[in-house]
């Protein structure tokens, strides 16, 4: 396995008049490492992914693309595929053209045949290969926008939000074809709003924010940043419940009222560290008070990212209630 | 973040080589070859001209208002030149507008840009291979065209003389090459409206406006056409080939406006297609908010053509004797009595007479425009003309009078006004039966740019 980075930046820039899409940005991507870029609306994934496939030069900063630095022309190795905005296939053809189409683009023999057939398979379209494309859900779409990039065989694989539209087992696809790629050594820098993929896919992950790196690391290193989180207890006396957690030290009862979390009449909710939420629920049984269920309000994840992208007051919470 | 940055010295990576031309030419003719719409207009060009001559050649009705619309129950080549004139028209501006209008304006429709982008990896390869993928396809409709107009109209009418636009008779073999000849030639001013749709579709994005762009300007040149403007003028427009290939059907052929025409509309098809280059590669494909280049750059892309056809108009004063209209009273003259002089003899030959020839007959036409206080130049419908002829074996001279109507291209109907036996009737008496009388009615065409000299 080639072990220079797949991708390594510093101090990226990039402005597209006023707007500072990039501000001084780093990011490592190693081979076989699946790299999640999340980041509000505007962060700068989009762009910086677009820098990756070489669809723009950054304004400032060092880029190497799979130990290639990037100059001032357009210009990216071989070996580094992917799609942003959408898998952008033609609706016309049918998905197997497409796929036959932009392999005669590069230059494939008669291979290409069992090529195209087998990045089908892989994503699991290949029953339904021969129907136009304009006949597609989105999440069909998105999977055979990995086929097309699969074709190519890449070494860097980067992907635009790639589970936007998945069902459950088209997300077990992509999930296995990613797992895949990596186990073989290629790099995986895909971005998403799913933190749960970000979770089950990913081993590092950057998140930015209006243009900056808040955070670059391990995955389960980010979990760690979201501090005390608001539980969930789903109890059997609510009353009781209620009173046992207001007595309880460390605890906080969050007040139904408080932002637009949706009461439940058989719920409490409480916010503190886990020792005090551990102390909390034996005395919570110790009370006669049956605790059916305990899960955090926002998950570990989705926490730190609200709370390192500074979104973790109302808006969250909107979002929460909107859920 | 991670520190893994490897210490070793970078191996040669190789950089992504952009994909070649020719693949990105087949990748764009399999896109416009998918889309049903080209499917189906290039099906209606193969099929639609021979069937509609095939039909129209059986009915007594013709269609006289175009060129050559009268002879088309005499040859099966006339139907292919009313085909040829119905295109110049508005079909072919109307195809490249399909075409060429809609080639990049596709791709920012489907939001495909970057998708292509990231698989061809050079903007400058795109654009060439859609340039060529869509000059491929117009190409294959006007072959289209052409063909199917010829073999509808051989199939229905069959290979026979064609009478000119100053009455000599074209041997079939002749017809049929100076017929291919004029659809090549139209093929030029085609490709000019073709890199006008390539300027519109790069120039407004997805905007339907892109679509319509070298429809409205084949509008705007049409109805500029149907105006008395100054000879020079009307050579500088990319119009003016789909006009002057009629000068092919006389004898000397009118070479100079069709040189002149065909020039111009490659200098259009160049200019417009390398405007449409710089303004492409200027674009920013990383803005998802583009949506064309806008009104300014619609002014990037109309002025230099408007200063282009400011520059061929410099360029044609100059280089050319043309002067006002073109449509001048000698010239009328003398084209009205080289064409009556060939009609007469093919109208001697229906009715078996003698056979004469041209210099026998030495006609001669007088024209006046008008009346006495109208000035004897200038297209338009008030021309009176008499035609004096000798007749053969005698000294006794013939006279026939027609009304001719002057278009501002220097086209012209004359409309026979008798004597009855001579012009005044659509038919003759022949041994054979009725036939249609050549000297009634006949289409003429003067050369726009020679000097005014009486010859």
């Amino acid at each position: 396995m080639d072990t220079r980075p797949a991708v390594r930046a510093r101090g990226i820039t990039k402005d597209f008049g006023d707007v500072v899409a990039l501000d001084e940005v780093d990011l490592d991507v190693d081979p076989g490492e699946i790299h999640g870029l999340v980041g509000p609306n505007g962060a700068g994934k989009t762009t910086l992914l677009g820098l990756l496939l070489g669809l723009a030069l950054p304004d400032d900063g060092t880029l190497e693309i799979l130990g290639q630095p990037v100059g001032r022309v357009l210009s990216v190795p071989e070996g580094v595929a992917g799609f942003v905005d959408g898998p952008g296939l033609y609706p016309a053809l049918t998905g197997r053209q497409n796929l036959l189409a932009l392999a005669s683009l590069r230059g494939y023999g008669p291979e290409r045949t069992q090529e195209v057939d087998a990045a089908l398979e892989e994503v699991g379209l290949s029953g339904v290969a021969d129907g136009r494309m304009r006949g597609f859900s989105l999440g069909m779409r998105q999977r055979l926008g990995l086929a097309a990039a699969l074709l190519t065989h890449p070494r860097l694989l980067v992907l635009d939000e790639p589970s936007n539209g998945l069902d459950l087992a088209g997300k077990r696809h992509v999930h296995r074809v990613l797992q895949r790629l990596a186990d073989e050594g290629t790099a995986v820098v895909m971005s998403s709003h799913r933190m749960d993929d970000l979770a089950a896919l990913c081993t590092q992950v950057t998140i930015l924010s209006v243009g900056r790196t808040v955070f670059s690391g391990p995955v389960d290193k980010l979990a760690a940043e979201s501090g005390d989180l608001d539980y969930r207890i789903q109890v059997s006396d609510h009353e009781s419940a209620s009173a046992i957690a207001a007595g309880s030290p460390g605890i906080q009862l969050v007040p139904p009222s408080s932002g637009s979390l949706r009461p439940q009449a058989d719920a409490v909710v409480v916010h503190g560290p886990v020792p005090a939420l551990d102390e909390l629920v034996s005395r919570l049984v110790g009370g006669g008070v049956a605790v059916r269920e305990l899960a955090p309000v926002v998950p570990p994840l989705e926490a730190a990212f609200l709370a390192l992208t500074g979104l973790d007051g109302s808006a969250a919470q909107d979002e929460e209630g909107a859920r | 973040m991670t520190a893994a940055v490897s210490t070793r010295a970078p191996e040669q990576v190789a950089v992504a080589r952009p994909v070649s031309v020719r693949a990105g030419y087949r990748f764009e003719l399999v896109k416009q070859l998918s889309q049903w719409r080209v499917r189906l207009v290039l099906l209606a060009c193969w099929l639609a001209p021979g069937l509609f001559v095939a039909v129209v050649s059986q009915q007594t009705s013709l269609p006289t208002d175009t060129v050559f619309g009268r002879w088309m129950l005499a040859t099966g080549w006339a139907g292919s030149l009313v085909v040829l004139a119905f295109c110049c028209s508005w079909a072919l501006p109307l195809l490249t507008s399909l075409v060429a209008g809609d080639v990049f304006a596709a791709e920012d429709r489907l939001g495909t840009w970057r998708h292509l982008l990231i698989a061809v990896r050079s903007p400058r390869r795109i654009f060439a291979a859609k340039a060529l993928a869509t000059f491929t396809v117009i190409l294959l409709m006007v072959v289209g065209l052409a063909v199917s107009g010829m073999v509808g109209g051989i199939a229905a009418v069959g290979s026979h003389q064609l009478a000119g636009l100053d009455g000599h008779l074209l041997t079939p073999g002749e017809a049929g090459r100076t017929v291919l000849v004029a659809w090549v030639c139209v093929l030029a001013p085609t490709f000019a409206f073709a890199g006008v749709g390539l300027l519109g579709s790069v120039v407004l994005g997805r905007s339907p406006m892109g679509l319509l762009v070298p429809a409205v300007l084949a509008i705007v040149l049409d109805l500029a056409e149907m105006l008395p403007l100054p000879a020079v003028v009307r050579f500088a427009l990319p119009t003016n080939a789909f006009l002057a290939w009629r000068g092919l059907f006389t004898d000397p052929a009118q070479v100079g406006p069709l040189v002149i025409g065909i020039v111009v509309s490659l200098v259009w098809a160049v200019a417009s297609t390398a405007l449409a280059y710089v303004l492409f590669m200027r674009r920013d494909f990383t803005d998802l908010a583009n949506d064309g280049a806008g009104r300014r750059a619609l002014v990037g892309g109309v002025l230099p053509l408007v200063a282009l056809t400011g520059a061929t108009v410099l360029v044609v004063s100059v280089a050319t004797s043309a002067s006002g209209t073109g449509v001048e009273r000698p010239k009328l003259e003398q084209s009205l009595a080289t064409s009556y002089a060939h009609l007469y003899r093919l109208q001697s030959g229906e009715l078996n007479r003698p056979d004469v020839t041209e210099a026998h007959l030495r006609a001669t036409a007088s024209c006046d425009k008008g009346g006495s206080l109208v000035e004897d130049h200038g297209p338009g419908n008030d021309w009176r003309c008499v035609v004096r002829w000798h007749l053969p074996d005698s000294t006794a001279t013939g006279t026939a009078i027609y009304q001719l109507d002057v278009t501002a291209d220097g086209r012209y109907v004359a409309d026979g006004d008798g004597p009855k036996e001579v012009n005044g009737y659509f038919q003759v008496h022949t041994p054979q039966g009725d036939a249609p009388n050549p000297l009634w009615q006949f289409d003429g065409n003067i050369d726009l740019l020679t000097s005014t000299e009486k010859g």
